[in-house]
């Protein structure tokens, strides 16, 4: 069984990002990037699956600018076989993302795909749901635990106010939560390994995918800066604020 | 409060890659098959591992110092977790061949990605700085059997190594231990393992002595082998060294069940770096009595002879450069954590107002404080910790990328590199053990009163330190090397090498726009130190000579890094006339370099006026007087 793992290129977690004097994104010129934390978990499954004899072969793919191939070496360090890039200098918003994945799918015919429930930048928590609508397959989203067994996957998900399990038949989608597992860390062997693994780059338009966005970003504003607090004298004044001006009761 | 490993990275990188365009060494046929993304992903990993698994236990093991009931040393669970991070990481055989499991890494890559560790944890990060020299040395002197048995589980991760020098009585002065070996048996000298030696004696400051991290621990010890008559030989030559395991292996590298006799007399409780143990050892006194295999039964510790009888110093010594660059390197580090701890506190601490533009500093009460790191006096100080810190990790990686030049194919340019780094080893083992200190005393100065609580990690910081000044040589003592010896090696070839650099770097600073000041300064430094080296030795009398010699590092270290600052400087200042959108990164540098030849250069020419004048006080003061 091959399995197919989603992996994004994204600000690094620890980066403090600034939201640009134009208004029109923040500013990602000389940061650090690295992968995104839901698919490193994403990776971890896929490669635990195969020491498991499950899966017989992972394939990373990352879709983006050209140093995309980075986070793609680093997916391949932690375990995957080998790698493709789709390469594109344009904004790829989920939908063509999910259509770009359809599409590999389509050419690699794996019975799962993992991907990271959001990536931590845009946060749009979109892409498998859409690829799963895409690919008529069945979808176990928010994983922290998946349990497969012939065709069948059983997936236990986290929502709220607790957890849900479900039952799917391959081929389906997968999409990450935090408590799924606890990814690995590279080792120098296996970075040295890395090097010699396949890492095939392809373009949208060899994919037949149109990636022309279909959403357009008015404007980028930092959160409001938080206020100081007051001291309400009674509970009236309390229950009136909490009312007229937080607006939540 | 955590460290920016971020803001490191970005320094490294510039380091690397910029300055020192490390990736030009995957031209020597040993490192032909790395690429910058594998020395990206070997910076990478490190720097998490050091972030997620050493910076959470280092106040923990700072706070929870080692603890022997009698029987067993206790660490917190966040020592092992972190030692057992690194293992298996693969860092330990970094620079070995891939035949032995390696990943022929450079070193000065390795360093790098190391200096995370020393900035996150230096205390947890000790246990493997000892264990992969304790490995390495024995990879290069040991034979193959000891190879196999006692270095390869090491570089594995499985087992841990000690170095074995000091003894109560004697620390710098190795010609006077005490420790005897005494060959076990009549057939001692036909045991696979090397000739096989009972010990007995103690030795003191053993990092990482006695635990139960690992499955092992490798013990490197250097003792004396008695003559017929029972004499120990004196002086150095009479040092042998010897492998001595914790736990006994066969030829095949399997444990024998037997404990070696070795015994753990007590703990020293250090002013810093409490997260490494450091140990007492008694070796031989009978707690752990033997049935020798061919030998004698009862007390005496097994251990195995490594290469020649009294060329013990020699093997040790062999790699003392490297061991010497990590000591200037962890203290660097220090001095950066220090510096990022301050900066962060000093931009978000509110205190205090703007001196007024008039005669009188009166202020203007009714306006908000500002932010500390708005001060004049607090931008100095955090200018001379980024001028100590960051210019002795560049001058650091220089001297790892010294060692990788010695594997060049160029003999000629291997020549030159081994020879300068003879030369500047004293330099990168003290001066950042010396001046990040001194920037760690000014991180605590920065915080004020919080900065001398344990709320706060500074103070840490300059405890942790403190100890780079003593170990692996004193600072007065490799001022004796580089006074006593360094400078005068071959004719004084290894100065002339060091000179000719500096001035190239000198020539080419003359020809950059606001730089050209600089380069005259350090042309003086340049001259005023080769004056006083003559000066000193002008009597030919050695004690006369090395009677100031720490004035003479101090000075010495301080021109070579106003060196490295203007080499650094022509490199921002070049980076700023093309367009680039970082460039506070290179301000900073430049303000810096400026910084250190407006307030720290100078100093040169009064540290060497006793040098100069070979002034006898320190020598003839009587002690009585004193």
């Amino acid at each position: 069984m091959k399995v197919l793992v989603a992996v994004k290129r994204v600000v690094d977690y620890n980066v403090k990002v600034r939201v640009k004097a134009d208004q029109s994104g923040v500013d990602i010129a000389d940061v650090k990037f690295s992968m995104n934390p839901f698919d490193e978990i994403a990776i971890e499954e896929a490669v635990r699956l195969k020491e498991k004899g499950v899966a017989t072969e992972v394939i990373a793919v990352s879709m983006g600018v050209a140093q995309c191939q980075e986070t793609l070496r680093t997916a391949l360090a932690m375990g995957a076989d080998r790698a493709i890039h789709v390469q594109s200098d344009a904004e790829l918003q989920p939908l063509a993302v999910a259509k770009l994945l359809k599409a590999i799918c389509d050419k690699e015919q794996p019975q799962l795909v993992i991907l990271g429930k959001q990536a931590i930048d845009d946060d749009c928590n979109q892409t498998g749901q859409m690829l799963a609508a895409l690919a008529g397959w069945s979808q176990g989203t928010f994983a922290s635990k998946v349990e497969i067994s012939g065709s069948d996957i059983s997936v236990i998900r986290e929502v709220d106010g607790g957890l849900q399990t479900v039952a799917l038949k391959l081929p389906a989608i997968v999409t990450t939560d935090l408590r799924l597992n606890e990814p690995r860390y590279a080792t120098l062997p296996n970075i040295m390994k890395a090097k010699k693994k396949p890492l095939d780059a392809v373009t949208p338009e060899a994919l037949g995918v149109d990636v022309t966005p279909r959403l357009k970003t008015l404007k980028v504003t930092e959160p409001p800066k938080r206020k100081g607090g007051i001291k309400v004298k009674t509970i009236g004044e309390l229950v009136d604020k909490l009312k007229n001006e937080a607006r939540v009761i | 409060m955590t460290l920016d490993i971020n803001r490191i990275r970005e320094t490294l990188d510039h380091l690397l890659y910029r300055w020192l365009d490390v990736e030009r060494l995957t031209r020597y046929p040993r490192y032909a098959e790395h690429d910058r993304a594998t020395f990206d992903g070997v910076i990478e990993l490190c720097a998490r591992l050091a972030a997620e698994k050493f910076e959470p236990g280092n106040r923990l093991s700072d706070i929870r110092e080692p603890a022997f009931d009698g029987t067993r040393v206790s660490l917190p669970e966040e020592t092992a977790e972190a030692c057992r991070a690194y293992n298996a990481s693969g860092m330990p055989a970094a620079g070995q061949d891939y035949a032995h499991g390696g990943m022929q890494l450079p070193y000065i890559v390795e360093m790098a990605a190391n200096s995370f560790f020393s900035a996150a944890s230096i205390g947890l990060k000790a246990y493997s700085m000892l264990t992969v020299a304790n490995a390495n040395l024995l990879m290069a002197h040991g034979s193959e059997t000891q190879k196999r048995v006692f270095a390869v589980p090491a570089l594995e991760g499985r087992y841990f190594g000690t170095m074995n020098l000091s003894e109560p009585q004697a620390g710098s002065s190795l010609s006077d231990i005490a420790t005897r070996a005494v060959p076990d048996g009549a057939d001692f000298a036909a045991d696979p393992l090397g000739p096989r030696y009972r010990l007995t004696g103690t030795k003191m400051w053993i990092s990482g002595g006695e635990h139960e991290l690992g499955e092992n621990i490798i013990h490197l010890v250097l003792a004396k082998v008695p003559d017929e008559a029972g004499r120990l030989p004196p002086g150095t030559r009479g040092i042998s060294l010897f492998v001595v395991p914790r736990l006994l292996l066969d030829a095949s590298g399997a444990p024998t069940g037997e404990r070696n006799d070795i015994a753990l007399a007590g703990l020293n409780h250090k002013l810093g770096y409490r997260g490494t143990v450091n140990t007492l050892l008694n070796y031989g006194e009978g707690r752990f009595p033997l049935r020798a295999p061919g030998g004698t039964d009862g007390a005496g510790a097994i251990g195995y002879r490594v290469g020649d009888l009294g060329a013990g110093l020699k093997c040790m010594f062999h790699m003392m450069n490297e061991a010497r660059i990590q000591v200037g390197l962890g203290a660097a580090m220090l001095g950066y954590a220090g510096y990022l701890a301050s900066l962060d506190y000093a931009r978000q601490r509110p205190q205090g107002r703007p001196t007024a533009e008039g005669a009188t500093p009166a202020k203007d009460a009714s306006q908000p404080p500002i932010a500390i790191v708005e001060h004049p006096d607090v931008k100095r100080m955090l200018l001379a910790q980024k001028a100590y810190a960051e210019g002795a990790l560049a001058f650091e990686l220089y001297c790892a990328l010294l060692v990788d030049e010695q594997h060049g194919d160029q003999p000629a340019r291997a020549d030159e590199a081994r020879l300068l780094l003879d030369l500047l080893t004293p330099v990168a083992k003290s001066w950042p053990s010396e001046w990040c200190l001194e920037g760690n005393s000014l991180a605590i100065q920065v915080l004020g009163g919080y900065g001398y609580t344990r709320d706060f990690p500074v103070e840490q910081h300059w405890r942790d330190n403190r100890l780079n000044m003593i170990h692996e040589g004193t600072h007065g003592i490799h001022a004796l090397d580089l006074l006593g010896r360094k400078v005068l090696m071959k004719d004084g070839e290894a100065l002339r090498i060091l000179f000719g650099r500096i001035g190239a770097t000198a020539a080419a600073a003359a020809a950059v726009d606001g730089l050209q000041p600089l380069a005259r300064q350090l042309s003086a430094a340049v001259e005023i130190v080769a004056l006083a080296t003559a000066e000193a030795w002008r009597s030919g009398s050695a004690r006369a000579a090395l009677t100031n010699a720490t004035g003479y590092l101090r000075a010495f270290g301080h021109m070579v890094l106003a060196w490295i600052w203007l080499d650094l400087a022509i490199v921002s200042a070049q980076a700023l006339t093309a367009a680039g959108t970082a460039a506070d990164f290179h301000r900073g540098k430049l303000a810096a370099a400026r910084y250190f030849f407006a307030y720290e250069l100078p100093l040169v020419a009064a540290w060497l006026a006793p040098v100069r004048a070979c002034d006898s006080l320190c020598r003839e003061t009587a002690t009585d007087w004193l």
